[in-house]
C-alpha cells in the first residue's frame, strides 16, 4: 500500500525538482551581482534602464493589439465552424495548428519575403506597417491556443439553441455573437487571451528579424552584455507569465454563469 | 383568410423526403399541436414556420404575409425549446426582457412588461437569479415569458415538456394552455406525447413520415382515427382478425365468435379477412347482453397499474387488452379464469387490409 503511494509522489517529487530548481538557481544567481551578499541589484539594475520599460511597454501593447484582432478573428470564425460548418472543424482544427509545427523563423522568413519593401505589398517599408506585420504575425502564432480555448468554451454551451433562441427573439447576428455568444465563452476568451499574452512578452525571434524593440530581443541583447540582468529578467518574465496564469484562475472561478452548458 | 397558413410545403434533403404536401391553415388564437413520432417531419415543420429551415416547396403565410423566405429574426415569432436555451449569462429579468432590448423598446416599457410577465409565469421572486439557479420546471416558464414578452404573433413550441419530470409536466401543461387562452396567442405545439396533444390542443395533426396522417380536434383524433397509423399512435388500440360475414349487416366472427359493427365493411366481400380494432376503455368484462358484442375468452395476464387494473384476455388467435378500475371492494380477475369481454357494436372499428384506411 505504502509502495503504491510512494511511486506517485516519486514522479511529483523529481517533477517538481525538474521545474523548480533552474528557477531557483537563476532567482538565486540573479541576486549574486554584489559580490559576498544576496541583493537585488540586478532588479533595480534592470528597472533603472528604460530599454527595459520601452521594451516591455512596447511588447504589452503589442500584446494588447494581438488580443484584440485574434478575438475578433477566432471568436467568429470559431462560432460560424461550430454552427453553420462543423463538417470544416478538422481542417479548420489542423489548420490552427500549423504555427506549431512550423517553426517562427520559417515564418518570418516567409513574411520578409512576401512583404519586403521591394514586393507589391511593401509592409516592412515603415515603421508602422511592420508593427502591424509583427501582430499578424503573433495572432499566427497564438492562434492554436486562443482557437482552442474559444472552441472548447464554445462546447460547453448548446451553441446551436442559443443562437435560435436569439435569433426567435429578433436578434441580428451582431447581437448574438456579442450579447449572448462571447459573454458565453469569456472565461474561455480570457485564457486565450492571457496565454497569447504571455506568448507575445517572450517571443524573440520574429521580433528580432522584424527588427522591432520588443522586450525578447532586449532580453536577449542584455543576456549577451551583461550577467546577473538577464537571469533578474528571466525571473521577471516568469512572474509575468505566472501573473497571467493566476489571471486566468481567478476569472475562471470568478465568473458567474460564463461557459455553462444550458441545462 | 387564416391568420397561419402553410401551403403545399416540402421538405427534401438530398433525395429524402423529411416533410410532404403540408398543408394547413390555423386560425388566429388557435392552439395545434403536431404529434407523431421520432423522424416523422414535425419537428422539421415547426423549423420551417419559425424560419430555421427552409422548405424546399411551398409557402408559408403569416397573417397575411409570405414568411416563406424572411429570416427567424423578422418573423415576429416566439420559440420555446426542449433544452430550454436560456442565455447562461443572463438574470431571469435579463432574460426575458432581451427580445424588448432587441426591439429597441425604451427602459420605461421593458421594465413593466418584464415585471408581468414574471407574474404571469408566478416567479416575480427570482428575477434576478441566474439560469443555473433554477429547477427545470422554473427554466421552462422563464424560457415561455421570454418567448411571449415581445407579444410575438406565433408562439412555436418545440417538446416543451419533454425534459421535464411527469409531476411538473403535468402542471406546466395546463400552465401553457391557461397563458394561451388568456393571451389568445395562436400556437404551434410539437410533441409525442399523445397525452399532451389531448389535453391541450384545440386541433392535432398528426404526423408520420412526413406526412399528415390526420388533422382534427382530440375527440375526432382519438375516437374516429382515419388511419391505421392514427388509431396506433393515439391511444392504445387492439387490432384483431376478423373474417366478414355479412358486410350489408355488419357481421363479422373473430376467432369463431360472432359480433357486429356499426361501422362501414364497404368493399369487405363475405368471407374475407379485415383488421378490427377495439379501444381498451370500450371493452369490459361482463356477461352478454342484449344489444353489446360479447366475446369469450381465457384471462392471460393481470397488470396492476395503480388506478387501472390491465387484463389480457386469451380469444384463440386473438387477443383484448382492457382496462378496469381499481377498487378495494372488487377483486381483479385471476389469470386462468374464463371471461366474457363486452363491447358496443360502433367501438368496433374497422380497419382497411391493405389501404391505410379505416371506416
Amino acid at each position: 500500500m505504502k509502495s503504491e503511494r510512494f511511486g506517485p509522489w516519486l514522479a511529483m517529487i523529481l517533477g517538481t525538482l525538474y521545474f523548480v530548481v533552474p528557477l531557483i538557481a537563476t532567482f538565486e544567481f540573479s541576486l549574486r551581482k554584489r559580490r559576498g551578499v544576496y541583493s537585488f541589484d540586478a532588479y533595480q539594475a534592470v528597472f533603472a534602464d528604460s530599454r527595459f520599460i520601452e521594451s516591455f511597454g512596447y511588447s504589452t501593447l503589442i500584446a494588447l493589439i494581438t488580443i484584440v484582432v485574434g478575438v475578433l478573428l477566432i471568436v467568429p470564425t470559431a462560432y460560424v465552424i461550430r454552427l453553420r460548418m462543423p463538417r470544416l472543424r478538422p481542417v479548420v482544427e489542423f489548420i490552427t495548428l500549423l504555427p506549431l509545427v512550423i517553426p517562427a523563423i520559417v515564418i518570418v522568413f516567409g513574411y520578409l519575403r512576401l512583404y519586403n519593401s521591394s514586393s507589391f505589398l511593401p509592409m516592412t517599408a515603415s515603421t508602422r506597417a511592420t508593427d502591424l506585420l509583427l501582430v499578424f504575425a503573433y495572432v499566427v502564432l497564438a492562434m492554436p491556443y486562443m482557437y482552442r480555448a474559444v472552441d472548447t468554451g464554445l462546447r460547453s454551451i448548446d451553441v446551436n439553441t442559443l443562437t435560435e433562441a436569439a435569433e426567435s427573439l429578433g436578434a441580428s447576428w451582431w447581437t448574438i455573437l456579442f450579447k449572448v455568444i462571447l459573454p458565453n465563452v469569456r472565461v474561455a476568451v480570457l485564457s486565450g487571451a492571457f496565454l497569447t499574452f504571455a506568448i507575445v512578452i517572450g517571443e524573440f525571434t520574429i521580433a528580432s528579424l522584424l527588427n522591432r524593440p520588443a522586450f525578447g530581443p532586449y532580453l536577449q541583447n542584455v543576456g549577451a552584455n551583461s550577467a546577473y540582468e538577464p537571469s533578474a529578467l528571466a525571473v521577471i518574465a516568469f512572474v509575468v507569465t505566472w501573473a497571467c496564469m493566476g489571471l486566468i484562475q481567478l476569472f475562471g472561478r470568478g465568473a458567474r454563469g460564463s461557459s455553462a452548458a444550458t441545462r | 383568410m387564416a391568420f397561419l397558413d402553410i401551403s403545399g410545403v416540402r421538405k427534401v434533403y438530398g433525395q429524402h423526403p423529411v416533410v410532404r404536401e403540408f398543408n394547413l391553415s390555423i386560425e388566429r388564437g388557435e392552439f395545434v399541436s403536431f404529434l407523431g413520432p421520432s423522424g416523422c417531419g414535425k419537428t422539421t415543420t415547426l423549423r420551417m414556420v419559425a424560419g430555421f429551415e427552409q422548405p424546399t416547396v411551398g409557402t408559408i403565410r403569416i397573417d397575411g404575409r409570405d414568411v416563406t423566405h424572411l429570416p427567424p429574426n423578422q418573423r415576429k415569432i416566439g420559440m420555446v425549446f426542449q433544452a430550454y436555451a436560456l442565455f447562461p449569462n443572463m438574470t431571469v429579468a435579463d432574460n426575458i426582457g432581451f427580445g424588448l432590448r432587441v426591439a429597441k423598446k425604451p427602459a420605461a416599457e421593458i421594465g413593466p412588461r418584464v415585471q408581468e410577465m414574471l407574474q404571469l409565469i408566478k416567479l416575480p421572486h427570482l428575477a434576478d437569479r441566474y439560469p443555473y439557479q433554477l429547477s427545470g420546471g422554473q427554466q421552462q416558464r422563464v424560457a415561455l415569458a421570454r418567448a411571449i414578452a415581445n407579444k410575438p404573433q406565433v408562439l412555436l413550441l418545440d417538446e416543451p415538456l419533454s425534459a421535464l419530470d411527469a409531476k411538473i409536466r403535468v402542471s406546466l401543461r395546463e400552465e401553457i394552455r391557461t397563458l394561451q387562452k388568456a393571451l389568445g396567442i395562436t400556437t404551434i405545439f410539437v410533441t409525442h406525447d399523445q397525452e399532451e396533444a389531448l389535453s391541450m390542443s384545440d386541433r392535432i395533426v398528426v404526423m408520420s413520415e412526413g406526412r399528415m396522417e390526420q388533422v382534427g380536434d382530440p375527440f375526432e383524433i382519438y375516437n374516429y382515427p382515419s388511419t391505421r397509423f392514427v388509431a396506433g399512435f393515439v391511444g392504445t388500440l387492439n387490432i384483431l382478425n376478423a373474417q366478414v360475414v355479412d358486410a350489408g349487416t355488419g357481421r363479422l366472427t373473430i376467432d369463431g365468435q360472432e359480433v357486429t359493427t356499426t361501422r362501414s365493411l364497404d368493399g369487405h366481400a363475405a368471407g374475407t379477412t379485415c383488421s378490427v380494432a377495439l379501444r381498451p376503455e370500450a371493452v369490459a368484462l361482463g356477461e352478454p347482453a342484449t344489444g353489446r358484442n360479447s366475446l369469450r375468452g381465457t384471462i392471460e395476464e393481470v397488470g396492476f397499474l395503480g388506478s387501472v387494473v390491465r387484463v389480457k384476455v386469451r380469444l384463440g388467435g386473438n387477443a383484448i387488452s382492457l382496462d378496469m378500475f381499481n377498487s378495494s371492494s372488487v377483486s381483479p380477475p385471476k389469470r386462468g379464469e374464463t371471461a366474457s369481454v363486452v363491447f358496443a357494436p360502433e367501438d368496433l372499428l374497422v380497419l382497411a387490409a391493405s389501404a391505410d384506411t379505416a371506416a
